[in-house]
């Protein structure tokens, strides 16, 4: 009993809905967090984790309220506490790290004074010992310089650096048990792996209890002793880190883990079918029965409670789970479907630059370039018809900038784009021909900022239909339902307006519409990172089935490795709008790589506690592309010195036919690396 | 941000030349000029060659632009027709009252307006919040010249506590001005007031809605310490905007309200000039205003470039 630091006992939240119906968002949740030891809590978006989370802290978001239940913090029923009880509770005893530090941290106020704010509200120190404790909190989350940092304001920090400020904040109180909401949410690669690996130290260090609420099943493997899953509001699974990810005995969980692509696995991961029921659309019997492969009729009128299973120190909610306790996770290794592309250049990017400085209008007057240091240079990439081509790198590298200006958006500053061997394509949108437009179509990465709210889902698609091929009436309406069965929706989605899809749904419109045009090439600008990954797998799916059916070739953007090396063929690598390597995908994955590419792959988190994360460069930010040298030089673990300094890298072939840029002789890197 | 700064101010002088050129060019091809407008039926023969000669009329348009704008930025407007006197002469006690007007206005009105609108944010949807902001509904929508009527009619006619219009020369000092402006600065600081207050209220709810005063709450920060701290300093940034146009409209002459009072301002300046087709003064009170406009936003923007650390820092950077 003592060892619990904190207990919810059967804690319902919903709200009431324009009808006055309840609906409830979290059911019955009942759990204990123990005394320093880090919890998962697992779900996709609308599973009612982060709800859970703020509960834990006595906090209902407005509009909400609690239907039953309690949530001790040791003795304390939390919500039970007036606004009084409470400030003396959250930020000493229970901290947050919340999930998007950028917006967390007040942006008028600097980062000191945030800091000694908590300091000042939490401890007795006096000034003097205030500022040296804050410099001290800030060179523990491992930040540069903490004078300097705590003179500066929220949006001069990176994105990285803001999310260890929120660390340093959490930790001023010196709380027992710290709640993260995705606190790595939104982070490029390297740096998740560098925050991930700091909280972990932290939690060592310290010994306090950590519940750690994510969708991403990689950095839950990394730092949780303890996974709690949740699915539509419920618990459904609960239990050790190693035997959830391992050996999953909730069909959801299953599902779950088959449809992250891994590294360790080529070809697209299994989808799952259907999505999680919104609040208020729960039906009776077991809520996950709609997309369960292991369901029976049981299932379908009866909720199943959830169960704990000694022998495993496992809860589970499911009748049928011993079905799935004899099965174990290995994942069925799909044939590699992709098929040998025939060159056939469609798209050749020679020489391209593209700078985003504004010349003055004297410059321009003149003529004269006063960019020399470019956002993307010397890009050359050509790419085949049919193929899938992936842009990697973080933020920053340059990979949507190429995007957009392919699509137009953007114009070159030097070099040509070359469309279909001959036709040079335009950089001004105003200058291309409208078959050129048709011929090349772009998939955003969020299809509620996509997807006009105010057009259905038949005028959304009517309208590349009547402006390229000027259909009408009932010929414009067939054609409407064959791009959704394409889609793998039916025809009755046309009157829907993109607020009643959800989040998969309106990105296959998004791909519907792409694919309406008939277009040759389709670019995707992260496509699936704002979906969840049950359904990001679906949609990978259906861009591959619909590649296969119609010959379309993919220009894929994505800062997500697994995913491009699931996805594509060719994959090419950027870092600061410079290209590092280039080459098939299976052989990018390989070594001998670029330096930079190594640092990406090490930094990649897999579902397997058993799989660390190799950290082998800092993850500092640059701001710019170095003038002159290597574009890897600031932040390369392996340069050789002035000469990486000094000298642009020449191009390297590799064995496997991957394309590397660097000083070191290509064997030596091999060397180097395995 | 000192290049930022110039460059407003540069766009601010251009505007005031866009200003005048088109004033100037307004009052040209009206059919008609200065003298036919101001003689009407005597505007013959030698009467209108002498107002012509006297205004110099005669002289070609460009010239008398160039002349008229070196004179402007001298500070001289040059002569009233209807008066007979110097611009100047009529303009500055006009310009005096307004001021006062705006000022009173002003310093009910601003702080009344962010107190409301704070309080009406805080209390969102609770008894506070319900009434004050019903009031400012109806105190926005109803016009200012039914509001002002009413005024007149409870306060000046049966009360008999204040006088109901303004019946003094235009040259009185501030003291003997006083009581006669209450009743018009109560019908003008009713709609702005209402109007700030609903514009703070929106910037604090969504301010509240943030990722940050969520932080802050969870951080510990007790309840008033996060309202001055975390959420009025973002919040009211916003409002310095609405604020100044507030004040630019104000300054320009409330038109309606100084007309039904019979307020000696600037806003009755223009509809007297305007029925008197007194063109001279017409463009005077045109440039005016437009200055009026453009240094008050140009300050506005000021404020907000020093107040905001997020611009602050952008400009220095690049």
């Amino acid at each position: 009993m003592n060892t619990n630091i904190q207990e919810i006992k059967d804690l319902s939240i919903g709200f009431k809905s324009q009808k006055g119906e309840q609906i409830s968002i979290l059911r019955n949740i009942t759990t204990n967090i123990r005394k320093g030891e880090t919890v998962g809590i697992v779900g996709e978006s609308g599973s009612g984790k982060s709800t859970l989370a703020l509960a834990m802290m006595g906090y209902i978001k407005q509009g909400l309220f609690t239907t039953g239940g309690e949530c001790f913090f040791k003795s304390l029923d939390l919500l039970k506490l007036n606004n009084k009880e409470l400030v003396e509770i959250r930020g000493r005893k229970i901290a947050m790290i919340p999930q998007n530090a950028g917006q967390a941290l007040t942006p008028n106020l600097k980062i000191g004074y945030q800091i000694e704010e908590a300091l000042k509200l939490h401890t007795d120190f006096n000034k003097v010992e205030r500022e040296q404790k804050s410099s001290e909190l800030l060179n523990k989350v491992r930040l540069p310089s903490p004078k300097i940092m705590a003179l500066r304001y929220p949006h001069e920090l990176s994105g990285g650096q803001q999310q260890r400020v929120a660390v340093a904040m959490a930790l001023a109180g010196n709380p027992e048990l710290l709640l993260l909401d995705e606190p790595t949410t939104g982070l490029d690669v390297t740096t998740q792996a560098h925050v991930l690996e700091l909280l972990k130290d932290i939690a060592k260090d310290t010994g306090k209890s950590m519940v750690y609420v994510s969708h991403d099943l990689g950095a839950i493997a990394q730092v949780c002793d303890r996974v709690i899953v949740m699915y539509a509001g419920e618990i459904v699974l609960e239990g050790p880190v190693r035997k959830i990810l391992k050996e999953p005995i909730h069909p959801y969980t299953y599902g779950l883990l088959k449809s992250i692509p891994k590294l360790s696995l080529s070809g697209l991961p299994d989808s799952m079918p259907g999505s999680q029921p919104q609040p208020g659309n729960i039906r009776s019997g077991c809520s996950f029965y709609d997309r369960c492969n292991f369901s029976d009729d049981e299932c379908k009128v009866k909720v199943p409670e959830l169960k704990y299973l000694p022998e495993i120190d496992t809860s589970v909610r499911c009748f049928n789970h011993s079905e799935l306790t004899s099965k174990t996770n290995e994942q069925k290794i799909t044939s590699d479907s992709k098929k040998e592309i025939t060159i056939d250049e469609i798209l050749d990017l020679k020489d391209v630059s593209i700078s985003y400085a504004k010349q003055g209008i004297i410059d321009q007057f003149l003529n004269k370039v006063t960019d020399t240091n470019p956002t993307v240079k010397d890009i050359n990439i050509n790419i085949n018809k049919g193929e899938t081509i992936a842009l990697v790198g973080e933020s920053g590298s340059g990979k949507s900038t190429i995007l957009k200006s392919i699509a137009g958006l953007l114009k070159t500053k030097d070099g040509y784009i070359k469309f279909d061997k001959e036709k040079l394509l335009s950089g001004d949108l105003k200058k291309r021909s409208s078959e050129d437009l048709r011929s090349i179509q772009l998939i955003f990465q969020n299809p509620d900022e996509s997807l006009n709210p105010n057009h259905t889902v038949e005028q959304i698609l009517s309208q590349p239909l009547k402006l390229y091929f000027g259909l009408t009436g009932s010929k414009l309406k067939s054609s409407i339902a064959e791009l959704l069965e394409k889609v793998r929706l039916g025809a009755f989605y046309m009157s829907r307006y993109p607020r009643q899809l959800s989040g998969g749904e309106k990105q296959r419109i998004a791909v519907a519409r792409a694919f309406a045009a008939r277009p040759d090439i389709i670019l995707c600008d992260e496509v699936t990172s704002a979906l969840d990954v049950s359904v990001q797998a679906a949609v990978l799916d259906l861009l591959q089935k619909l590649k296969e059916e119609l010959g379309t070739t993919y220009v894929f953007v994505s800062h997500d490795l697994a995913v491009v090396k699931a996805i594509s063929d060719r994959v090419a690598v950027l870092y600061q709008g410079r290209l590092c390597e280039i080459g098939p995908s299976k052989d990018v994955y390989q070594f001998p790589s670029h330096p930079y590419t190594e640092v990406l792959i090490g930094a990649v988190l897999e579902p397997d506690p058993d799989v660390k994360p190799k950290l082998v460069a800092e993850d500092i930010v640059e701001e710019k592309p170095p003038e002159i040298g290597c574009s890897f030089q600031g932040r390369c673990p392996r340069i050789l010195g002035e000469k990486c300094r000094q000298e642009v890298p020449p191009w390297q072939i590799g064995e496997n036919g991957n394309a590397i840029r660097c000083h070191i002789n290509i064997e030596e890197l091999k060397i180097q690396q395995s | 941000m000192f290049f930022l700064i110039f460059k407003r101010f540069v766009l601010g002088l251009i505007t005031l030349f866009i200003v005048s050129l088109i004033t100037f060019i307004g009052v040209e091809i009206l059919p008609g000029d200065a003298c036919t407008s101001y003689l009407e039926r005597e505007a013959f023969g030698e009467a209108l060659a002498a107002c012509i000669k006297r205004l110099g009329l005669d002289i070609p348009a460009h010239e008398r632009y160039l002349t008229w704008a070196y004179n402007v930025i001298q500070g001289d407007f040059g002569y009233s027709l209807s008066g007979q006197m110097q611009i100047n002469e009529v303009l500055g006690p006009r310009i005096k009252n307004s001021l006062v007007l705006a000022s009173a206005a002003i310093i009910i009105g601003i702080p009344l307006a962010l107190i409301l609108g704070i309080i009406t944010a805080l209390w969102r949807d609770k008894m506070p919040d319900i009434i004050i902001s019903t009031v400012a509904i109806f105190s926005m929508t109803i016009p200012e010249f039914i509001s002002a009527t009413l005024l007149i009619l409870i306060v000046a006619i049966w009360l008999e506590w204040l006088p109901g219009i303004v019946i003094v020369p235009t040259d009185v000092t501030f003291f003997e001005l006083l009581p006669n402006i209450i009743l018009p600065v109560i019908a003008i600081a009713m709609i702005m007031t209402a109007h700030m207050a609903r514009m703070v209220r929106s910037s604090v709810i969504q301010v509240m809605a943030s990722d940050y005063i969520q932080m802050a709450i969870l951080k510990g920060v007790p309840y008033w310490k996060m309202v001055f701290k975390h959420v009025l300093p973002n919040a009211l940034l916003p409002a310095i905007n609405v604020v100044a146009l507030t004040i630019a409209w104000l300054l320009g002459g409330v038109v309606v309200t100084e007309v039904v009072f019979n307020y000696p301002g600037l806003g009755r300046l223009v509809i007297e000039s305007i029925s008197n087709r007194d063109l001279p003064v017409v463009q005077a009170l045109g440039i005016i205003l437009a200055s009026i406009y453009v240094s008050i936003n140009f300050i506005a923007d000021l404020l907000t470039l020093m107040l905001n650390p997020r611009l602050k820092t952008l400009q220095t950077r690049k």
